[in-house]
């Protein structure tokens, strides 16, 4: 028999069962969807994350910069170069007008690891002449209103938020009083000892942006795993169901000379033939849901991590060959089962509709065996674990384990219920409902993971937000906050506000080393407003007058975790170093933060800009006041602004933070939806022999189907009670060990049980749409279908 | 009259082509009273069975079954009356496979509301499931399991057991046995049987015999 009439044997299954077919392409494209739109994310920001640390490998070299944080003098440089030190000036500082850094580099002395992108594609007649261009990002240069405009270039080289220039442009443009810091190149040998008045720093190995994103991408990854799995199950049992009708056809073939490995074969063939396919429309599918996304996830990365990606998806072939192949592998995956069945199929074995959906009760024992044991597994992480691998291992042996144990507990429950029903019909539902856990637990470990991950990052979430906004109340205690243009500006303003407020207080930073990595240093002037409000974490009374006086500092809860400090050790800072005195919340700052007295900020960093402060007036005053204001000294409206704005603001970029992960959230539930109708569409097929005795025996159609619906629902809110403990373990684990490790903060949990309640309301949805089909089905069945179980041998 | 049936038609469509099973049978059953039904293999005794218990309906016809016009009849009054006035013996696949016997042999009395637990324990007796009522249908053999479908069908006392080859995948010797103990409790339970045989060895021992042809029945005169 030529095996290309065998093939098409086989695939004309697929033409009188167009909706199994249908059912096997969602199932497949869905899971290849959700997993390549979450790997288009994470591509697109590693490439502009590399492209960052190609175009300008500042970041990762060693740089001199004085003492006292103040700018490095040109002479300053001059003398160094002269005396054979390899250091390269380097100026940065916001491009005044813009959301964009401006890096100003000189090209000549540049080393040779920061080499810019490609030398070629600078032109170097422009970039170095006297006023020479700006280059910016692509699509920048329309945004961009510069005073006294300078040449602007766009270039796709650069990462967006960039801009450079030619430092003597820089200079010019940024009014800058100095050289920001020197560049050294990597392992360059200093040919003398470091001058006193100057300091070295390395950058630590692994603080560069795509290590500190790692976490947050790694989150996604998780969520596009979990959702390929749930439509794995879909998958799965299409695939078991489409076997187990051709049984027929393939005894027939075997009986005509087709051996068993051939036959295996041409089903692999058959699957290869309809995954790639499938792999085409989710890469299709993946592609919308990234491009949906990824400004969300742009947005994140900028507000957590300081990281820029641009917001618009590019196109990657590697992606595209990439969805197409976990789509055949995922096929594979989820066909190896019924493929070995095959192989071993006695040519004489008779079809047995519920065979293989029907799992000996010892493999159900021996699979919550596992369960448990990874759920033990689960707690030795959860109280011995350290770090972010042990938190991420933690959260997938605990939903690992729980999906395994779920059928036992099931099992358990409807045997329970069966055993306190009275009526004959009610414990026949029960006993029913224990026969269907079988085929359905698949699809029911997958509602169970999507639930729980529902539950679990939703509480995180909620949690947080109310965290978040009860520390935004305590950080923004001063009802105005003002930014003046200039020293002089700033102080007139402070002159002409001084009689119209309570207290000016100033908001000033400087920016050091501290441990080794970048920090930020601000000034606190002591005052009731910081007294009484401040988010203090750890710390005791005394330690505002500690501050006040200078003997002491607050650090942020990143810098005091990260660090593995402890009250009362010291903080190197220039000049000197100070004990810690407190530690307080400081959510969303990627970077490690100190606060000292105001005095002792200006005393250690005497040149740095003096222009914000917050102002506490009458709460009634302070919108005539910040009017006033703008009005007097022409101020532009972000100059002046008050708190309730910040908030909005900040929760506008807390909210856009995490509508990625609630979308994810919301595609996994519905996939998980999609895999309970697909294998309650493979059940009833086979419900017929269970439910034609019952009718026969004085049931309505309509009863039964009902029944039927009801039991659906039933399943979905049995496995609703049990996913949400879970989902609070789930959420604890987040919160007490991958955020504390990802971020460097913990939170408080709270829960939210208005958030379970809706979380029910489309759980049953879901299973409503999913049982409905089936339902209808059988209230509309024939009476002859049903009466086919009696009189036919099968 | 427990069964009154006449000018009974019913027709099925496969593909284009329609097929008349049944064309104008006629049919009376007394109280008490068994009646074997013989025919050919695909001449419709079953299509016949099925339409008397409520389970399809006639195109055409009069049929009354224990007081219930079956034509007329609703979904819920022809389910009503399978739950309360019939007891069905069929060929195969009689039991509810997620209810062991004790459940299966029961369930119908108790949807009835009629159960009485000495006659069922009687019936244990009588059809030797002493042993087996805590095992489940799948680990029962071919033959037990139609004791247990006799059972039940007559645990309820229902007025009229109809029953579809009740034997016929059955070895010729528990076959037998197994008739023997069916015609035995439907005569102790004084129910009217209809029962669909091809065997005439089985056809004689009960009341009377028709023959299904061409759609329509033919009184067999015993023999003897
Ligand atoms: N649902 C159906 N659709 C189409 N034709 C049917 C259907 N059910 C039965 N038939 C046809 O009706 C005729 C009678 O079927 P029925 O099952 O009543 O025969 P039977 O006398 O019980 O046969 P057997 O002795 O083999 O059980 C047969 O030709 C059969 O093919
Ligand atoms: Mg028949």
């Amino acid at each position: 028999m030529r095996p290309a009439v065998g093939l098409l044997a086989l695939l004309s299954h697929w033409r009188r069962h167009p909706f199994q077919l249908a059912m096997l392409l969602v199932g497949l494209s869905l899971a290849t969807a959700l997993w390549s739109g979450v790997q288009a994310i994470n591509a697109e920001a590693r490439a502009s994350y590399d492209r960052a640390a190609n175009v300008l490998g500042l970041d990762g070299l060693p740089r001199l910069t004085m003492v006292d944080g103040s700018a490095v003098p040109l002479a300053r440089y001059g003398d160094l170069r002269r005396a054979g030190w390899p250091v390269s000036p380097v100026i940065e500082g916001p491009l005044p007008g813009s959301d964009l850094r401006l890096i100003g580099i000189d090209l000549l002395t540049l080393p040779t690891e920061a080499r810019l992108m490609d030398p070629a594609a600078l032109d170097l007649q422009g970039f170095v002449a006297v006023g020479g261009e700006v280059l910016v990002p692509a699509g920048a240069a329309a945004r961009l209103r510069l005073p006294d405009q300078p040449r602007l270039r766009e270039t796709a080289d650069l990462p967006p938020g960039i801009a450079l220039a030619d430092i003597a442009q820089a200079e010019r443009i940024l009014a800058a009083p100095g050289l920001s810091y020197l560049l050294l190149s990597r392992d360059a040998a200093l040919p003398a000892d470091l001058p006193a008045d100057l300091v070295l720093a390395r950058p630590a190995a692994g603080e560069d942006i795509a290590r500190l994103t790692d976490s947050f991408h790694l989150n996604l990854t998780a969520f596009g795993l979990l959702s390929f799995a749930v439509g794995l199950f879909i998958v799965y049992s299409t695939i078991g169901l489409a076997f187990e009708q051709r049984r027929g056809v393939f005894r027939t073939l075997r009986a005509l000379g087709l051996s068993a490995a051939a036959l295996t074969g041409l089903l692999l063939a058959e699957l290869l033939l309809l995954s790639p396919a499938a792999g085409v429309i989710g890469v299709g599918l993946g592609y919308l849901v990234a491009a949906v996304l990824l400004p969300d996830v742009a947005a994140t990365l900028r507000g957590l991590y300081g990281a820029e990606v641009p917001g618009t998806l590019g196109f990657r072939p590697a992606w595209w060959l990439g969805g197409l192949a976990i789509s055949v592998a995922g096929t594979l995956m989820a066909a190896a089962q019924s493929l070995w069945r095959l192989w071993h199929l006695p040519l004489l074995a008779t079809a047995q509709p519920r065979a293989w959906a029907h799992q000996a009760a010892s493999g159900v024992r021996w699979q919550a065996g596992v369960g448990a044991g990874l759920l033990a597994l689960a707690c030795g992480l959860g109280l011995w674990g350290v770090g972010l691998w042990a938190g991420f291992g933690l959260l997938a042996a605990l939903l690992l384990g729980a999906a395994l144990i779920l059928p036992l507990i099931l099992h358990a429950l409807t045997f329970c219920a069966g055993r306190l029903a009275r009526g004959v019909l009610a414990q026949w539902f029960w006993a029913d409902t224990r026969q269907q856990l079988p085929g359905l637990s698949l699809a029911l470990m997958a509602l169970m993971l999507a639930l729980s991950a529902n539950v679990g990052v939703g509480t995180m979430v909620g949690s947080f937000r109310l965290t978040f906004t009860g520390w935004l109340d305590q950080r923004l205690a001063s009802e105005l906050y003002v930014t003046a243009r200039s020293a002089e500006e700033a102080a007139e303003l402070t002159a002409w506000l001084a009689p119209r407020t309570t207290v000016i207080l100033p908001i000033w930073s400087a920016e050091t080393m501290i441990e080794g990595q970048p920090a930020e240093v601000y000034g606190m002037t002591d005052h009731a407003t910081y007294r009484d409000n401040w988010p203090i974490l750890l710390g005791a009374a005394e330690m505002w007058d500690r501050l006040a006086a200078g003997q002491a500092v607050l650090l942020n809860e990143q810098l005091y975790r990260r660090g593995g400090l402890a009250l009362g050790d010291l903080v190197d800072l220039p000049g000197g170093a100070l004990p810690v005195a407190g530690v307080y919340s400081d959510y969303g700052n990627p970077r490690p933060q100190v606060i000292v007295a105001t005095d002792l900020l200006v005393a250690r960093f005497p040149d740095i800009p003096r222009l914000r402060f917050a102002l506490r007036v009458d709460p009634a005053q302070s919108a005539a006041l910040a009017q006033e204001m703008r009005a007097v000294f022409d101020l532009p409206e972000a100059a002046v602004l008050d708190n309730t704005r910040v908030k909005a603001m900040s929760l506008q970029v807390f909210e856009r933070t995490f509508a990625v992960t609630g979308a994810l959230n919301v595609l996994t539930l519905s996939v998980a939806g999609v895999a309970i109708f697909a294998s309650l569409m493979t059940l009833s097929g086979m419900r017929v022999v269970q439910l034609a005795p019952v009718w026969a025996l004085g049931l309505t159609k309509g009863r039964l189907a009902a029944l039927d619906f009801a039991r659906t629902l039933v399943l979905a809110v049995l496995t609703l009670v049990i996913a949400l403990p879970l989902g609070l373990v789930l959420a604890w684990a987040l919160l007490a060990v991958v955020n504390v490790a990802a971020f460097g903060w913990r939170l408080p949990m709270a829960v939210f049980p208005a958030d379970w309640l809706a979380l029910a309301g489309f759980t049953l949805l879901a299973a409503s749409l999913a049982a409905l089909g089936p339902w209808r089905r059988l209230a509309r069945m024939a009476p002859a279908n049903l009466l086919r179980v009696f009189s036919h041998a099968r | 009259m427990l069964l009154l049936a006449s000018g009974l038609t019913k027709t099925y469509r496969t593909g284009d082509e329609l097929v008349r099973v049944l064309d104008g049978v006629d049919l009376t059953l007394k109280a008490g009273e068994s009646l074997a039904l013989t025919g050919e293999s695909g001449s419709g005794k079953s299509t016949l069975l099925h339409l008397v218990a409520g389970l399809d309906s006639p195109d055409a016809g009069r049929l009354v079954v224990a007081g219930t016009d079956m034509v007329q009849a609703t979904d819920v009054q022809r389910a009503a009356l399978r739950r309360d006035a019939v007891g069905l013996v069929f060929q195969q696949f009689n039991l509810i496979p997620s209810l062991d016997i004790a459940a299966n042999m029961a369930f119908q009395a108790r949807l009835a509301g009629r159960l009485d637990l000495g006659w069922l324990e009687e019936l244990v007796q009588a059809l030797g499931l002493q042993g087996l009522i805590h095992r489940y249908p799948e680990q029962l053999s071919g033959g037990q399991q139609q004791r247990v479908a006799i059972g039940r069908a007559l645990a309820g006392r229902p007025r009229l057991v109809l029953a579809d080859e009740p034997t016929g995948n059955l070895d010729e010797a528990t076959g037998d046995a197994v008739m023997a103990l069916l015609l035995q409790l439907v005569a102790q339970a004084g129910a009217g049987l209809l029962m669909v045989t091809h065997s005439p060895r089985l056809a004689a021992r009960l009341d009377r015999r028709v023959h299904l042809a061409a759609g329509r029945l033919h009184t067999v005169e015993p023999l003897a």
